[in-house]
Formats: structure tokens, C-alpha cells, sequence
């Protein structure tokens, strides 16, 4: 066994790259509170002064501090940046200094070069020529291929946000590999694969042969960024601060080679718990220290930055990066996959206050160990900042070492990746069902000429039969977009470092996702149970619907609703299944447009539910705002309905409540008086378990 | 009047919630009686105010509703508030009763002003399938008691008594009003009063809101403490503190006749 591995219980894991096989043989489930956990150091608290001051600096320059216009970001292209190198115990920007964004073309040129405008940049004139003339990017080949149909359903917003100018993203590597073999076994391995390729050079064999290339040329200039910054990562981490160290150098090669939609870590912490526990029992490190990494690796990926454009922000929301890790979870031998470490990550939102980035997400079970789900509870009362989404559901599918890419997608670490295929609006697709393919926005016929609905009362079964027609053509017209947005993406833009800390049997899902399925519930049950009147315009396009009378809504646990969106999802995904997909890719959907919905709505005219034109929609898979009118569990128990089998990229739920409507605020309650006048009177014993938390 | 099968029972029902957290322990799926006797100053829910109108639901249909989502009541149970939830005691004892057969925590939310000895039996089949009662305590003194809600006190005082021979757990709430129900002599009284009685498990301090107010807008009634300001929070946790230390007083007293 090598030195770095002594004392670690040995395994496959050692004859072959499997990381979950080291992590099962070797973690240490905690199933103890939070009370061993420690405040920031003194050098914590000064680092995060000084990035404070940054962030006020950053905006009142309105919201970009610096921007790099000449080097074209690569795994090695700037020298090593720091805050304060003596305090820092992580270290590693993007550039050569914090908050200073990087340059990154090969998505596109243009888009690199507006978001510099937007700021008061301008890129280097000789970039772009390069790029224009020289270099092709991702951009331009998609638009090469792009049907005049497809143009025309992006440019009318009914397919929405594709990835067609910019870093697809929602790829996450096994940064867990580097510091587990370091980075000279795995550039071993990637050459034996490039060595057993099959030998007849059909044209996958050779986009094989040069992706495998990519990847080992992207592994050695890994080898150098940490040559950059003083380390020696070829060889393995020997401990939990190098640990650390070098799997944030693999993630700082991934965000320093792709601007992508959603940068996600992975599953970190309980492996990254290992080489703790190993260091505390050693002696070689105390909690203060290892809390101390933490902490400093987590204000790292605090400052992942990267240059985009107002209209992308928008559509997103702010400035998402989407570094989301996911925490905790069980093992399907029954152990939680809860670690001092799960605490440690947590609880940077204590020590460096509370922050929408890393994405922390709790994959949630019910069989978490209780302690856990208090400590979660507290953080999330005192923070607002965790997400949770349900382990119990996606193990059945993923196994225990998947990681949650962007907000929903789950995927195998090291051994899935995902297509990132953007949405396809529903809510217009049945507006286009009923105006026959013309747009009622810009009244052009963007869809199929498909006869229209001419009656003046709009009638179930003739709107869910044309529906259907038009979400079949929408699902073709998307999924072929989408394939031309991949191809181009491998071909121009392609993740070489993510890629390389990937298995080389890779399974690749083709996310696909749907935006205002609420909207097309609650507009086709309005249909279908009360009476909804068509508002046509001089051309006959319907332009608004008056509803006549009451309908059940999505959102209220009423099957009559839910089963109209249970349907719709169903019925949506058999049709983008009934597509070629490139690559292979498993067609999944998701509903999640947890951000842009804003954006979506703005685009679409007024809908059959009696929502107006412009208005927006509801978030991912949320009811539509105030129709949910029987409570939180209701409105939850409709969402629950919808199909997870047919959306398993993941279904959304943005769920806020004000403290109040928790039982804790107004009502101020003491259970503590003189139990013992009587004893044998049981009272409140359903008590929720966190009752005592406060 | 009970009929054959209790599931078929019918109420009045004014709306449900699926997700209360605020009325009783846990998550809990809270029934809305409709009709009250009670007509309170700083009543939130004047649309529950007319009897025998609302929607009819049977015992079954309600307990189908909470049987749906019963994973997230795992650790709460039913609520019937209202409204007077007593106003339709046979009801409400069907109801309880098929809860607790299906092993339903339940928990009653009532100010037990409808109470009366002269039908102390059918209260007791109440009793005996009544995990917990939130009693509002609207005032301490008689006089102000008949002031705020138009009602005598006695009856409430009297259903306490009988939940305590019963041994039914109580909760007791009492909304602090500035000007009607926050003075320190009232506090006291409060304190002496609820002390005495053995099940007397909790109390919840409510400050006085004025969210109710749209409602009599809506419902063209004029809102009788117009004007008065919502309970600052931090008054309404010294009076909660005031309260505490004359009950701990009371049980003392009682221990030590003892």
C-alpha cells in the first residue's frame, strides 16, 4: 500500500479509480450533535473581512470588480492568486487575483465579448479576430446547423434558454479522484484506456481516441496548476488539508476551463472526512484546524465568478454559479452517510455567515440520523441557505455516491454527466395548439400550420387533441435543437478536465425540461371544468380568455388538477423519447425553472387559466401564486403527484414560509411548568422533535 | 341523535388546513368549525361567526383528507377549531371518536363556552377521546370577560373543572390585547386563576394582530378595536414571564397543602 494510504482500509479501490469503494470501506458514519464544532480562527475571520471588502468594492462598481480582457482562461493560464497568502490554508483563483473574471471564448465569442462590454470591458482585438476568423467556438457551430424552425422557436421563446452561447455545464468531475490517486495514476489510467480503445477507426472510435487525448493533456496541465501554487499533486494527498487542497485544484481547473450554467462539486464531504478522522487520531491535525480548511475551502468556492451578460443574469436570476454539494444521505448498506465533516460544511454558514453559494444540499431521508436533522433544522432556521431534496427517491436510481449538478440533477459521480438541454414552455405550446402554430406575441406562424381552434368556447377534448400534436412537434423541433448544441458543444467546447475525472464508460443523460406546467394544469382543467370563453383579434388569433364559473386547481391535492399535470409530463417525455438523441443520451426531463419563470412568463401571452399575458409563471413545479388555497400540505401533496419516473432530472418546489407559519414566532409557549403535580397525565407526547431546539 | 354509522356524521364545516403548525403539537391537519357564540373584540375569524351554514362534511371525508397526507402528521394529528367546535358536539365526538380508533392524536381548540353541567355525559364521551385542549382564556374577570366577548365566563371555568376531573390535558391560550387584557392586574388574575388547575400543561401568550381587520372589510361588519395597535412581541414575552411566576406561585401553594 502506498505511504499516503496507511492506515486506510484497502480494497478494490486500490487496483482500480473507485472512490466510493475507498469511501464505503473507510468513513465513519456520526450519528452525535453538533457540539464539537468550532468557531473561525482568528486568520478565518481576517480573510473574510477582506472578502467583505472586496464584495463591497465589487458592488459599487456594479457588480464586476475586474476583468481579465487579454489571457484566454486555460487550466495554466495565470500564475497564482491569493487574498493573503500567509493566511490562507486553501489557496487558488481563477485568475491571478480574487474577484478578477476570467476570459473564456470557446462558448462563444460574442457573448465573452458583450459580457466585457456590459461592464466597461473590451476584449483584446486580437482575440477576437483570432476567434473570428481562426477559431471557431461553440456558438458558430450551432448556428451553422440551427434549422430556420429552431431559430424561430428560440427567437419566439418557446424553447427558452438553450445552451447555445454559453457553457453548457451541469457536468461534475470526481475532483474526489485527484486526491485519492493523485494526478500521475490517473493519467496512467486515462493512457490505458486510450490503449484499449477499439482499433477500427469508426468516427467514435476516433472522437473517443482524441477526447481520451484531450483528457491527459487537460490531467498534466492539472499537474501544473498545482505546480503553480507549490504543490506536487501527482502523488496522493497524504492528509485532510492536502486532501482538501487537491481536490479544489481539480474543480479550480474545471472553472477555469468552462463558464458553464452550473458548476457543481459533487459529494465531497464524507470522503473529505476520512483523511479528518485519520488526522485527528494521528494527532496531526486538531478540529480548530481541520474547521480551518473548511472553512477556507468553502469561501473558495464562495468566489467562483464568472463573466456573463445582463440577459443571462436574468434569466437566472443574479449571478448563479451553482457550486452545489451535496451532503449526507444514506448508503445502501443502511449506514447514514452523515459525517463530522457533513457538520463541518454545514457549519461555515456559521463561521463565515450565511451565502446562496456553495449550493449546500442536504440529501434528505427520513432514516437521517436524528441529530443530524436538528442540526439542519437550526442551520437552516438561522441561515436560510440549505436545500434539500430526497434522497430516499433518487438512491433507488443513482446508488449513494451520486451528486446533485445545478439545482435538481443527479447523477453517478465519475460515471454519469448530463447534456444540459434548458426548457421547452408548455404554456405556449398550448396557446399555439389553439392559434394553429401562429405566436400571440409576435402573431408569427412559428409552429406547424395545424388548424386552429375556431370555436368561441374552448372544448376539452378538441384543445387536449391538438395539444398533443403541438407538444409532439415541439418535443422533435427541441430535442433536435438540443442535439445539435451537444455535438457542437464536444466538438468545440469540450470539458476536458471534467471529462478526464470521468470513467471512460460514460452514461450520458439527455436533460431535457418543461416550463409552466402549472399554468397548462390549471388552464386545462379550467377548460375541462368551467367555462373559458376565447378574446380574439382582428385576425381571429386568440389574444385573452375570460373564465366563466370555478375550476379545481393544481395545487390543492385535488386529483381532478393533478392529474391533468401528472398527464402532461407523461405524455411530454413519451415524446421526446420518441427522438434520436446524440451520443446515446437517456432522455430525462425536468421542472425546475426555479429561477427563470420570471423570464418565461414575460414571453407569453395570456394562458386559459385566467392568467394575463406577461405575468409570471410559477416556479419549477409550484403551483401557480395563491391558487394553492388548502395549505402548505396540499399544495405539497399535489407536487408529489407529478411522475418522478418521467422527470427524473428532478422536480422543483420552491417552498417559503415566514417563521410565523413554523409555530414559533407569535406564539409564545412554555411546556416546562410543574410536570410533576402530575405525572401519569401524559400530554403532548406527539410533540414535533424540534420543539426543544429552542 | 348518534345514527348507525358515526362516519357518516355530518358538520358544518368552514375550510381545512393541511398545514397547521400553530395549533397544537406537530404538523397537523386543522378542521374549522363553522358557528360560534362568541363574538371577541380581536376575533381573526368572523367569517366562522353564523351557524349551520359552511360546507357539509362527513367524519369520513374529513379523516379520508388527513388519512392522505397522514406521513406528514406523523408526529401531529387532528385540530377542530373554529369557530366553537363544541357548538356541534355530537360531531366533533363522532369525529374524535373514529380518530382515536385510527390512532389519531387529537386536540381540541375552544374557548368551552358552550359548556353546560346538563349535559355533562355526552362532554365525558368527548373527554375520553380527547388527547389535548387548547382553552382560551379570554379574560380573567367575569366583567371584562362579558365586555370582550359578549359572553359569561362561568361556563369556561366550569368545562376547565370538568377537563380536570377528566384528566384531559390542557393548554391554555390568552391573546394580550394593549388596553383590555394587558394589565398587570389582569395578568395576576389570569395567573391565579389557571394555576389552580392540575391538567394545566402550557400556556401560550399570543400578542394581539391586526390581520383580521380585512376580513371585517370584507364582510361589511365594522372592526370593533379599530385603532388598537398589533402587541409589541417583547410586551407580550413580559407578560408571558409575569404569568409564569403566579402560576409557578400557585402550584407552590398547592404542593405544599399538599
Amino acid at each position: 500500500m502506498r505511504k499516503e494510504w496507511e492506515s486506510f482500509r484497502g480494497g478494490i479501490w486500490e487496483k482500480e479509480i473507485n472512490v466510493r469503494d475507498f469511501i464505503q470501506k473507510n468513513y465513519t458514519p456520526y450519528e452525535g450533535d453538533d457540539s464539537f464544532l468550532v468557531g473561525p480562527t482568528e486568520d478565518t475571520k481576517a480573510l473574510w473581512a477582506q472578502v467583505m471588502d472586496l464584495s463591497e468594492q465589487e458592488r459599487a462598481k456594479g457588480g464586476v470588480l475586474d476583468m481579465d480582457t487579454k489571457i484566454i482562461s486555460t487550466i495554466t493560464s495565470h500564475g497564482p492568486g491569493y487574498l493573503d497568502k500567509a493566511k490562507e490554508k486553501i489557496v487558488g483563483f481563477q485568475t491571478d487575483k480574487p474577484f478578477k473574471r476570467s476570459l473564456q471564448p470557446y462558448g462563444g465569442i460574442r457573448m465573452a465579448m458583450k459580457a466585457c462590454e456590459e461592464n466597461g470591458y473590451h476584449v483584446d482585438p486580437a482575440i477576437v479576430e483570432f476567434f473570428t476568423k481562426h477559431r471557431k467556438t461553440h456558438n458558430d457551430g450551432v448556428f451553422d446547423a440551427y434549422t430556420p424552425e429552431m431559430r424561430a422557436c428560440r427567437s419566439s421563446h418557446i424553447i427558452t434558454g438553450l445552451p447555445d452561447a454559453y457553457g453548457r455545464g451541469r457536468i461534475i468531475g470526481d475532483y474526489r479522484r485527484v486526491a485519492l490517486y493523485g494526478v500521475d495514476r490517473l493519467i496512467e489510467d486515462k493512457q490505458h484506456q486510450k490503449d484499449s480503445t477499439r482499433t477500427i477507426m469508426y468516427s467514435d472510435v476516433t472522437r473517443e481516441r482524441e477526447e481520451l487525448s484531450e483528457q491527459i493533456k487537460a490531467l498534466k496541465e492539472l499537474k501544473e496548476l498545482g505546480q503553480i501554487y507549490g504543490f506536487d499533486i501527482s502523488r496522493p494527498a497524504e492528509n485532510v488539508q492536502e486532501a482538501i487542497q487537491w481536490l479544489y485544484f481539480g474543480y479550480l481547473a474545471a472553472i477555469k476551463e468552462q463558464n458553464g450554467a452550473a458548476m457543481s462539486l459533487g459529494r465531497t464531504s464524507t470522503f473529505i472526512d476520512i483523511y479528518a478522522e485519520r488526522d485527528l487520531k494521528n494527532g496531526t491535525f486538531t478540529e480548530e484546524q481541520i474547521q480551518e480548511f473548511v472553512d477556507h475551502f468553502i469561501m473558495k468556492l464562495r468566489l467562483v465568478k464568472f463573466a456573463r451578460t445582463p440577459e443571462y443574469n436574468a434569466l437566472f436570476s443574479g449571478d448563479p454559479t451553482w457550486v452545489t454539494e451535496s451532503i449526507g444521505g444514506m448508503g445502501i448498506d443502511g449506514r447514514p452517510m452523515v459525517t463530522k465533516m457533513s457538520y463541518r460544511y454545514l457549519h461555515t454558514l456559521q463561521n463565515l455567515g450565511t451565502a446562496p453559494e456553495p449550493n449546500l444540499t442536504v440529501l434528505w431521508s427520513t432514516r437521517l440520523p436524528e441529530n443530524f436533522k436538528r442540526f439542519c433544522a437550526k442551520t437552516s432556521i438561522e441561515s436560510s441557505s440549505i436545500q434539500y431534496e430526497n434522497d430516499d427517491l433518487m438512491r433507488v436510481t443513482h446508488g449513494d455516491d451520486y451528486a446533485i449538478a445545478c439545482c435538481v440533477s443527479s447523477m453517478r459521480v465519475g460515471k454519469e454527466m448530463q447534456f444540459f438541454g434548458a426548457r421547452a414552455n408548455l404554456a405556449k405550446c398550448l396557446l399555439y395548439a389553439i392559434n394553429g402554430g401562429v405566436d400571440e406575441i409576435s402573431k408569427k406562424q412559428v409552429g406547424p400550420k395545424y388548424r386552429p381552434i375556431t370555436s368561441e368556447y374552448l372544448d376539452y377534448d378538441e384543445v387536449m387533441d391538438k395539444f398533443k400534436d403541438m407538444m409532439k412537434w415541439l418535443a422533435q423541433v427541441y430535442v433536435n435543437a438540443l442535439n445539435i448544441i451537444h455535438y457542437m458543444h464536444d466538438k468545440y467546447c469540450y470539458e476536458r478536465i471534467q471529462m478526464a475525472l470521468h470513467d471512460k464508460k460514460v452514461t450520458r443523460w439527455f436533460a431535457t425540461g418543461i416550463a409552466g406546467l402549472s399554468v397548462v394544469a390549471d388552464s386545462l382543467s379550467a377548460i375541462k371544468y368551467a367555462k373559458v370563453k376565447t378574446v380574439r383579434d382582428e385576425n381571429g388569433i386568440v389574444v385573452d380568455y375570460q373564465v366563466e364559473g370555478d375550476f379545481p386547481k393544481y395545487g390543492n391535492d385535488d386529483d381532478r388538477a393533478d392529474e391533468i399535470a401528472y398527464d402532461i409530463v407523461h405524455q411530454f417525455m413519451a415524446y421526446v423519447k420518441g427522438n434520436h438523441t446524440y451520443r446515446g443520451g437517456i432522455p430525462t426531463t425536468s421542472i425546475l425553472t426555479i429561477t427563470s419563470n420570471v423570464v418565461y412568463g414575460k414571453n407569453t401571452g395570456s394562458t386559459p387559466d385566467g392568467r394575463k399575458g406577461g405575468e409570471p409563471f410559477a416556479p419549477g413545479a409550484n403551483p401557480m401564486h395563491h391558487r394553492d388555497s388548502h395549505g402548505a400540505v396540499a399544495s405539497l401533496s399535489s407536487v408529489s403527484k407529478l411522475p418522478f419516473k418521467d422527470a427524473q432530472d428532478g422536480i422543483s418546489n420552491t417552498f417559503s414560509i415566514i417563521p410565523g407559519a413554523l409555530g414559533k414566532d407569535d406564539a409564545i409557549l412554555f411546556d416546562d411548568i410543574a410536570f410533576e403535580l402530575e405525572p401519569d397525565c401524559a400530554c403532548c407526547e406527539p410533540n414535533a422533535s424540534l420543539d426543544s431546539e429552542e | 341523535m348518534m345514527k348507525c354509522n358515526p362516519e357518516e356524521q355530518k358538520g358544518y364545516i368552514h375550510s381545512t388546513e393541511s398545514f397547521g403548525t400553530v395549533d397544537g403539537p406537530g404538523i397537523r391537519f386543522v378542521i374549522f368549525f363553522q358557528g360560534c357564540p362568541l363574538r371577541c373584540k380581536y376575533c381573526h375569524n368572523p367569517d366562522t361567526w353564523q351557524p349551520n351554514q359552511g360546507n357539509k362534511m362527513t367524519v369520513g371525508e374529513l379523516l379520508e383528507l388527513y388519512q392522505h397526507n397522514e406521513r406528514f402528521y406523523q408526529k401531529g394529528g387532528i385540530t377542530a377549531t373554529g369557530g366553537e367546535p363544541l357548538m356541534q358536539l355530537a360531531f366533533l365526538t363522532a369525529l374524535f371518536t373514529e380518530a382515536k380508533k385510527r390512532g389519531i392524536h387529537t386536540c381540541l381548540d375552544t374557548s368551552g363556552i358552550v359548556y353546560t353541567k346538563s349535559k355533562r355525559e355526552e362532554f365525558e364521551k368527548l373527554f375520553a377521546v380527547t388527547d389535548l385542549v387548547l382553552l382560551d382564556v379570554k379574560h380573567s374577570d367575569p366583567k371584562g370577560h362579558k365586555e370582550l366577548t359578549g359572553q359569561d365566563q362561568e361556563p369556561v371555568l366550569a368545562f376547565a373543572k370538568a377537563l380536570e376531573e377528566a384528566r384531559v390535558p390542557m393548554i391554555v391560550r390568552h391573546v394580550i390585547v394593549p388596553g383590555i387584557t394587558d394589565g398587570k392586574e389582569e395578568l395576576a388574575a389570569l395567573g391565579h386563576l389557571i394555576g389552580k388547575f392540575r391538567n394545566l400543561k402550557g400556556l401560550e401568550v399570543l400578542p394581539y394582530h391586526t390581520m383580521g381587520e380585512k376580513k371585517y372589510e370584507q364582510l361589511g361588519i365594522p372592526y370593533p378595536l379599530r385603532g388598537v395597535e398589533a402587541m409589541d412581541k417583547k410586551e407580550a414575552g413580559k407578560a408571558r414571564e409575569l404569568l409564569l411566576k403566579i402560576i409557578m406561585e400557585e402550584r407552590k401553594n398547592m404542593m405544599n397543602k399538599k
